[in-house]
């Protein structure tokens, strides 16, 4: 549990560094440079790379659930995103019933 | 003023993923006075999101660390960017480091769009007002995801597990402005779990740095070919 506190410390001061490093050097270098478009871009990746892994293989409870019950969750969440005119709070709503109705349909 | 815009929608959906992380840390055995400090500290649902999944997958910790470290770097061009619309040239810098801790996409996107029009020494108020009721608002949301993930039946456990999952699909996919997030957003999400079948621990790194460079590079080619 140790180990664990000092990785959430070493995170927290991790994740720190960016904000406060743009606070030091907020109005003496660029923005927009290849560097930071790389860097999103690795940033992006690695988030979108970790959901569909969690979606695609899930570990935990969502193992109970099948791959085509997911995606669809997903797809369905989507949809009424986009139909509420891109409420966030709707589509992730939907997504959630949806994977809870799937997986009680099944379980009967 | 801040405050006001926060108690929308934004501490709303905020709540929400923080909710469904503390359903997750619960779930992954962390103990509730790390689960609410990882929301404190970190303050950044990807980076704790890949803290925990990491640490049950038994990666090494400093690799976790860089991986958390990683995600977090879109901090650094949005704190670039905000300083200069929030600070007051007259006052000293150093408060401003502290004001850097609240600091998260929602509160980045919301403060440069409202202070354009706000006269300046209102900006910063605004801005600590509106990130740190966010920021507030989160801590007690991931106790009650803790909570509930622990005392309530299966069906909605598996629920809240899901929310997070269907949360950044919307919210990436849903928020995707250019092209090459776009692009990054399909590179990272097959690179991620083919790199995971490879080795587990190191999937979420390699996984982004492989899509992502590939899609950097890729659109820099259609890039050059457009002009």
């Amino acid at each position: 549990m140790l180990d664990l506190t000092l990785l959430v410390i070493a995170s927290a001061i991790g994740t720190y560094v960016w904000r406060g490093l743009g606070v030091l050097l907020s109005g003496r270098i660029r923005v927009n440079s290849e560097l930071f478009n790389w860097v999103a871009c690795v940033a992006y990746a690695m988030v979108a790379g970790l959901i569909s892994r969690i979606l695609l293989i899930p570990s935990g409870m969502l193992v109970q659930t099948l791959l085509i019950e997911r995606l669809g969750a997903c797809v369905l969440a989507l949809i009424a995103y986009y139909v509420s005119r891109r409420n966030l709070l709707v589509g992730v709503g939907v997504g959630v019933a949806a994977i809870m109705v799937m997986s009680v349909i099944r379980g009967r | 003023m801040g405050m006001r815009d926060a108690l929308g929608a934004p501490a709303a959906v905020l709540a929400a993923g923080m909710l469904g992380f503390g359903a997750l840390a619960f779930e992954s055995g962390l103990n509730l006075v790390l689960a609410v400090a990882c929301t404190a500290g970190i303050w950044a649902l990807p980076g704790q999101i890949v803290l925990i999944e990491m640490h049950a997958a038994g990666a090494p910790g400093p690799l976790t660390v860089l991986a958390v470290m990683l995600t977090g770097v879109r901090f650094l061009p949005m704190s670039i960017s905000l300083m200069p619309v929030i600070r007051d040239p007259k006052k000293p810098r150093a408060p401003m480091y502290a004001a850097a801790q609240l600091l998260a996409m929602t509160s980045w996107a919301w403060t440069m769009r409202r202070c354009m029009d706000m006269p300046r020494e209102a900006r910063l108020s605004y801005f600590i007002g509106f990130a740190g009721t966010c920021w507030a608002i989160c801590l007690p949301a991931t106790l009650m995801g803790y909570y509930l993930a622990g005392s309530f039946p299966p069906l909605m456990r598996l629920g809240f597990l899901f929310l997070n999952p269907v949360y950044f699909v919307v919210l990436l996919i849903g928020e995707a402005r250019t092209r090459l997030a776009a692009s990054a957003l399909v590179c990272g999400a097959i690179a991620g779990p083919l790199l995971y079948l490879v080795n587990p621990q190191w999937s979420v790194v390699s996984g982004g740095l492989v899509g992502g460079t590939a899609a950097y590079l890729i659109q820099r080619q259609l890039g050059r070919r457009d002009a």
